[in-house]
């Protein structure tokens, strides 16, 4: 199980965060201090997991992360997760944002941080990996972004945001 | 209308949507909060409108503040009116929302129940999919509860993108409602060979989530599972599936030797590091299951420290951490393998990656042995100088300790060592463990009674430079030492050189400063010292010196009398009165020695630290029930507080007991010994110093080697443990040579009397302790309870779904289903208008709820109960809750499984050893028996079952996977049969009530059950029969390949010989062809996998392939076999003929009423028809009949008339239209190959003209 998929830069600051247990916000807001705290000093070539994520309770978990210029993805899992596995899935993750998003770059995880859960959703369920073939992933989001569209031309004002 | 919808559209043109939030935010920095708290007020604006644009904008931008912290459960009503939206944009909002932010707690989630079960069954997959994801995430009790039916129905939905997602959040609703799981269960099953690999995988993954946490209720499932595992090429599915059998496998251990080979394959065939990891890891765990008396796996260890040394080695850090952490579990049960490789992880330990330091330190826990621990721990206390930052640090101090102290100190030779290595980690600045080394140094100073004098000339010196561990006393931890060292020096203070000067170190004003526990032992002690020091004196009559001490007891003891802390100065004043007595004896010239030592007198026995909670509880006494009336509140307030060492209470208790005489404790330890020597569990002491307690029952017979050092033991200011290195070194080589001596002259005798402490294995048998030490072991109580119990957590989720699956499915175990349909079915075209949903059911259901709630708890317990006990068990009509199904939309497969008796678990189990006992043959015949367990029940247990030949009739009749309780008791089914009458009056009854309610009969996916029962059905049918045995069969299409059918046939011996050697062969045509094992002719026939006992049946399967399915074919075939009698034995033979029917070729496959009249309107289907006269059954039976001889499902059924459809395993669709009216059924029915449609029609009309 996936406990928990947190995104944030090089500061602390959250990009996204997911939690599949619930917390209150205060908690989760610390956990992502935590969490930043743990990850950030470390240096880029150590290895990528984190025994014992602090207030992600048991020591059953580990933290899984990845570094890619400005931006933390972090991946809190149990023991039923298999470590190589999930670095490999937040390699596609990241793939997948590059490919929705063309050339990503941390502004767009600012400013469609909804779009980037849409994504996830499509990857990740209730914890569980759903599915990790990056172009049937593609596939999905489209289809709903097209659905999306077909409603926005006739119910929204046409306007673009950045 | 549309103009409001413009209007709106103008007004969202001045709204903040989520970008300009953002950007707000990020151009506010200096004051983000204030910003943000008139966003929250412009979005609390928002959301008061109508419009549901504007609504869901805000929502939006709500879910992005609380990322950012914010609660934002204040709008969750308004979550709720975006969820609802009939737009899927706002949908998705809305869900999203809800996801990041409901939980059990959010109240309006009870609101949602009806909008979620709307948003499943949507035509729109998007509208579905976006509903269970957002579930996922916030489901509850309530909701699993209410939704678990829809969503099971969804686990069969046409797109594969919904079924994937329908199978994962059962996981969550199984942890939510743990009796969903066993009537979900064989679905579930059912989708781990779902021709979808995403379905497929899901399945998986839903499956070693729940296996993990309760294995041993799936291990049934291990046959399925291998096939997956030989047969997927899904690294994703691999992992998992070989995580799961790292699970399975310490249960069973002969899974383990069948998992081998195809592991070892995977480790050198795949590239992927991920499997190839946990490939090993898996292997690992199976050597672990295997260690007892395995010895030719030696090959699978060495590949799996060597492809671990190749993960270490390698520059990734990823792969070197993981190769440390899986060498540790190798470690545990194979050191030697993994001591091989001591220079990689020495090595590892000076890695710049702090995680793989600490791996590497795990993996010398378990590395050394009695040889290599004085070198080790001298690497490690290396490490500790130049260690940066307390966390490593401190936790290299504690594994020095975990790695000495390890089973019983078993591996140190040398205390004296050991003491100075404590008394050096004394020296580590701001560590937190100074209680674990003072732990250790009372705990080895207790026990090994030898090392006293020592440790007491060590502990004296650290009383005398107290000052340089007190640096900066508060946060110092390591000023725990100093209780230790006190407590040592007072307790064993006839080993004091000079007592005095001890003393006269215990009293200094410095002291004060330490914390009041330690301030406590502090003076405690210096009584014990004062009592030693009067001794000395006294006997060299030398009353001077003796005074002088007195005097300085009472001048420096009240500095602690006024210490603010209550024990300190409690024991002080004490010890003053006292002091100051014995001064004016001492001033009359009156001996007190004596007298003031038998204060402190006798032995002390360290205490194990369970063995308070291991005295049983005498009979009849209730340590809960009250002696008196209960106290008034305020009198029981008084706890004492937390002892900081187990055994500080060794010194409030010191032992008064009265000597018990030599002969009962010799006898007690006797049968102490005995009691530990049967008990499995017991593992606090090792064997040598059971031996040794037994041997030295006092400190005047350990024989204390004198050691002949050229340097003296007492080393000044602080010990240097290396020395001691150099010294056993030396003492090692002398020992050898000794013994080289010895040997030549003595080899046994020596061997048997003078090493009885030596328990190492073989390489370690050389080395001898320095001396010989004596750990006493632990007391416990006389009669203590053996069982080590692990308090397990009792919240946890996964105990309730701790649940046999096996058992068949009871009647009381239906998944809840709405009595009321909320909204009819709904064709694709009318998609339009949602809000069409009945008035009347949803005031009923909302009236409903609140003695639903009621009712919910009190059922949950109630099942909850039910399956602890594992019985079945009825509730009464009355008993059932409200919303327990008058009607019971469920699929033929599950009406017949709920009509199976119980199938005994034993036979289950049988399955299972049959799979794993048969040695892996050809493929194909390893196949025969792998698509689902091959039912073998044991012969007992179908000789228990009386093989009745009637009996042989099976109800059961799921499709996929046949029970293999086709044997059963004629009484049996008679009982069963009862039973089901009368809960069909009950149905009857609930039914009646229903229509006068007016609910519309339109079922979704599945027979209706009503009026009457159903008469038991089988689909086997004779294959052929003679003397000896008889041959029943049944063909299923093959849902994994298309273009095979899997016939099963049971065999029943109905003679009283033993029949054995079985061959199955058949005539292959050139469309229908038996799969026969690589290698074989295509006129070899295949083995049958058992043997059958007289009265014994048995099933096997055999798969065949054809290429053409639109006509019936027969193949002519023989089973020949060996009859074996008590003196004789024939060769025999059964010719036969297998009838492979149309309908053998369909597969049950549910359908949706929306596909299903797309499907119709397509236009692609050639139609026929069929009339059936003279049919006098009852409609629904018509229907189950069909259902169940011809694998059709039930699309709709409207009064006298139901569509229906089924698929071939070509994929073919068979469309049925059947209606009834005065005794003839016509049925209408459409295919896109008309050949076909028109053979099953045939079959169908054969069928009925039968009955």
């Amino acid at each position: 199980m996936i406990k928990a998929i947190l995104i944030f830069n090089n500061h602390g600051k959250p990009r996204l965060s997911k939690f599949y247990e619930h917390y209150s916000e205060d908690t989760e807001q610390q956990i992502i201090r935590e969490t930043f705290h743990l990850v950030s000093k470390r240096d880029e070539n150590v290895c990528n997991f984190l025994e014992g994520g602090m207030l992600i309770d048991g020591s059953d978990n580990k933290l899984i992360y990845r570094h890619y210029a400005t931006l933390y993805f972090v991946f809190c899992v149990d023991s039923s997760e298999s470590e190589l596995g999930i670095l490999d899935l937040i390699q596609v993750f990241v793939e997948t944002l590059d490919k929705c998003f063309e050339n990503v770059c941390e502004l767009d995880l600012i400013f469609h941080v909804d779009k980037v859960h849409n994504i996830l959703a499509e990857m990740v369920m209730g914890g569980m990996v759903l599915e990790t073939n990056m172009n049937e992933i593609i596939t999905q989001v489209d289809a709903q972004n097209k659905m999306e569209k077909s409603e926005t031309f006739i119910f929204q004002s046409p306007r673009q945001d950045r | 209308m549309a103009l409001k919808i413009v209007k709106g559209s103008i007004d969202r043109m001045f709204d903040k949507n989520l970008q300009d939030l953002v950007r707000g935010i990020r151009n506010h920095k200096e004051d983000e909060a204030k910003y943000i708290s008139t966003c929250i007020d412009e979005i609390k604006q928002e959301l008061k409108q109508d419009n549901i644009a504007v609504k869901a904008n805000a929502v939006c931008k709500l879910t992005y503040l609380q990322m950012l912290g914010y609660d934002v459960s204040w709008a969750a009503f308004n979550i709720v009116e975006v969820m609802s939206s009939s737009k899927f944009t706002y949908k998705r909002i809305g869900y999203l929302a809800a996801s990041q932010c409901f939980h059990e707690g959010t109240d309006v989630i009870m609101l949602t129940t009806n909008q979620i079960r709307k948003d499943l069954s949507s035509p729109n997959q998007y509208d579905t999919g976006v509903a269970l994801t957002g579930l996922s995430c916030f489901v509850t009790p309530d909701l699993a509860r209410d939704l678990a039916n829809d969503i099971m129905t969804l686990m069969s939905h046409t797109k594969p993108y919904i079924r994937k997602k329908a199978v994962l959040i059962m996981y969550k609703v199984f942890l939510k409602y743990p009796e969903s799981l066993r009537p979900a269960f064989p679905r579930l099953k059912e989708k781990l060979e779902d021709p979808d690999p995403g379905v497929q995988s899901a399945a998986v993954n839903v499956i070693c989530e729940l296996a993990r946490r309760n294995p041993k209720n799936y291990l049934s499932l291990a046959p399925l599972f291998f096939k997956l595992m030989t047969s997927s090429t899904n690294n994703w599915v691999l992992i998992k599936i070989i995580k799961l059998f790292g699970a399975l496998t310490p249960l069973e251990p002969r899974l383990g030797k069948k998992l081998i080979e195809p592991l070892t394959n995977l480790i050198h065939s795949t590239s992927a590091m991920s499997l190839l990891y946990e490939c090993v890891n898996t292997v690992i765990a199976v050597l672990i299951s295997l260690s007892s008396g395995m010895p030719n796996h030696s090959a699978s260890i060495q590949l799996c420290v060597q492809k671990l040394r190749i993960l270490i080695e390698d520059s990734d850090q990823n792969l070197k951490y993981l190769g440390l952490l899986a060498m540790s579990k190798i470690l545990k049960t194979h050191p030697k393998s993994v001591q091989s490789h001591k220079d990689l992880i020495l090595q590892c330990l000076d890695d710049k990656d702090e995680s793989i330091r600490l791996r590497a330190l795990d993996l010398l826990y378990g590395m050394v042995s009695k040889k290599n621990l004085m070198e080790i721990v001298k690497k490690l206390m290396l490490h500790v100088d130049k260690a940066e930052g307390t966390t490593y640090r401190d936790e290299l101090l504690t594994k020095i300790i975990d790695i000495c102290s390890q089973s019983n100190y078993q591996y140190i030779t040398n205390f004296e060592w050991y003491i100075s290595i404590l008394v050096e980690l004394t020296r580590l600045e701001g560590t937190r463990h100074g209680h674990l080394i003072a732990s250790q140094m009372l705990d080895v100073a207790i026990r090994v009674k030898a090392i006293r004098a020592f440790a007491v000339a060590q502990m004296a010196m650290l009383l005398d430079n107290a000052h340089l561990l007190t640096g900066n006393m508060q946060r110092n931890g390591i000023c725990e030492v100093l209780y230790a060292a006190a407590w040592i020096c007072g307790e064993f203070s006839e080993h004091l050189e000079d007592p005095n000067q001890t003393l006269e170190a215990m009293l200094r004003p410095k002291v004060a400063t330490l914390p009041g526990h330690i301030q406590a032992v502090y003076v405690q002690n210096a009584a014990k010292l004062f009592a030693t020091v009067l001794r000395k004196h006294e006997g060299a009559t030398d009353s001077q010196a003796a005074q002088e001490t007195s005097q300085l007891l009472v001048e420096r003891l009240p500095l602690f009398v006024q210490s603010a802390n209550l024990e300190v100065q409690e024991r002080a004043s004490c010890i003053l009165q006292l002091v100051k007595y014995i001064q004016k004896l001492q001033q009359k010239d009156v001996e007190v020695a004596e007298e003031v030592s038998a204060l402190f007198a006798g032995e002390l026995n360290p205490v194990a630290p369970k063995a308070q909670k291991k005295v049983p509880v005498p009979e009849g006494l209730d340590l809960d029930a009250w002696i008196n009336e209960p106290p008034s509140e305020s009198e029981s307030e008084d706890e004492k507080p937390k002892a900081v060492f187990a055994k500080e209470e060794t010194k409030h208790s010191r032992p008064r007991h009265t000597e018990v005489d030599e002969k009962e404790l010799a006898r007690r330890r006797e049968a102490r010994k005995q009691e530990q020597a049967n008990n499995p569990f017991y593992i606090k002491s090792s064997p040598s110093s059971q031996k040794v307690y037994q041997d030295a029952p006092g400190v005047e017979h350990i024989p204390v080697v004198q050691i002949d050092l050229s340097v003296p033991l007492k080393v000044p200011g602080m010990p240097m443990s290396d020395q001691y290195l150099k010294l056993e070194e030396e003492r090692r080589q002398k020992e050898k040579a000794e013994k080289k001596k010895k040997e030549k002259k003595k080899k046994r005798e020596k061997h048997g009397k003078g090493k009885k402490h030596d328990s190492g294995p073989e390489s370690e048998e050389d080395i001898t302790p320095a001396h010989h030490v004596d750990i006493v072991t632990e007391e416990m109580p006389e009669n203590a309870l053996p069982s080590d119990d692990d308090d397990k957590d009792p919240n946890d989720p996964h105990k309730a779904l701790d649940i046999d699956l096996d058992k068949p499915l009871a009647d009381t175990e239906k998944l809840p289903v709405r009595t009321h349909r909320s909204e009819p079915l709904k064709s694709p075209g009318e998609d339009g208008d949602v809000e069409s949903v009945p008035q009347e059911p949803k005031k009923r259901s909302s009236k409903e709820k609140k003695e639903k709630k009621k009712d919910k708890d009190k059922d949950r317990k109630k099942s909850k109960e039910e399956k602890k006990k594992k019985k079945k068990h009825k509730h009464d009509a009355e008993d059932e809750p409200a919303e327990l199904p008058a009607e019971e939309p469920v699929k033929s497969e599950e009406t017949n499984e709920v009509a199976t008796p119980p199938t005994s678990t034993s036979a289950e189990a049988s399955d299972l050893d049959f799979w794993l006992s048969s040695t892996p043959v050809a493929p194909t015949a390893k196949e025969v028996a792998a698509p689902a367990p091959a039912p073998a029940p044991a012969p007992e247990t179908s000789l228990a079952a009386a093989p009745d030949s009637e009996a042989d009739e099976p109800k059961d009749a799921e499709p996929e996977e046949v029970k293999c309780s086709k044997h059963k008791k004629k009484k049996q089914k008679k009982e069963k049969e009862k039973e089901e009458k009368k809960e069909k009056k009950k149905k009857r009854h609930h039914h009646h009530h229903h229509h006068s309610d007016g609910g519309e009969d339109s079922v979704q996916n599945g027979t209706m059950e009503e009026e009457e029962p159903l008469p038991p059905m089988s689909n086997y049918c004779l294959l052929a029969e003679n003397s000896y045995i008889k041959m029943v069969y049944d063909i299923q299409g093959n849902l994994q390949d298309g273009s095979q059918v899997v016939v099963s046939v049971i065999f029943e011996n109905k003679s009283d010989s033993f029949l054995k050697s079985m061959e199955f062969n058949v005539l292959d045509s050139l469309n229908s062809k038996l799969q026969r094992p690589e290698g074989a002719g295509p006129h070899d026939g295949l083995v049958v996998p058992f043997q059958l006992p007289p009265g014994v049946s048995n099933e096997a399967r055999f798969i065949f392939s054809v290429q053409s399915i639109v006509m019936p074919q027969k193949l002519k075939g023989t089973l020949t076999f060996i009859v074996k009698s008590e003196d004789s034995s024939t060769h025999e033979k059964l010719d036969f003929k297998l009838h492979f029917t149309c309908t053998s070729y369909l597969i049950t496959t549910p359908c949706y009423s929306d596909a299903y009249a797309k499907l119709l309107e397509s236009g692609d289907l050639k139609s026929s028809s069929l009339r059936l006269e003279g049919v006098n059954m009852p409609f629904h039976h018509l229907l189950a009949r069909i259902c169940f001889h011809h694998h059709f499902s039930v699309v709709e059924r409207i009064d006298s008339c139901a569509s229906m459809y089924s698929r071939s395993i070509q994929g073919h669709h068979v469309c049925l239209l059947v209606k009834t009216a005065d005794q003839t059924v016509s049925i209408d029915a459409k295919c896109d190959e008309p050949s076909l449609l028109g053979n099953v029609l045939d079959e169908i009309k054969q069928t009925f003209s039968q009955c």
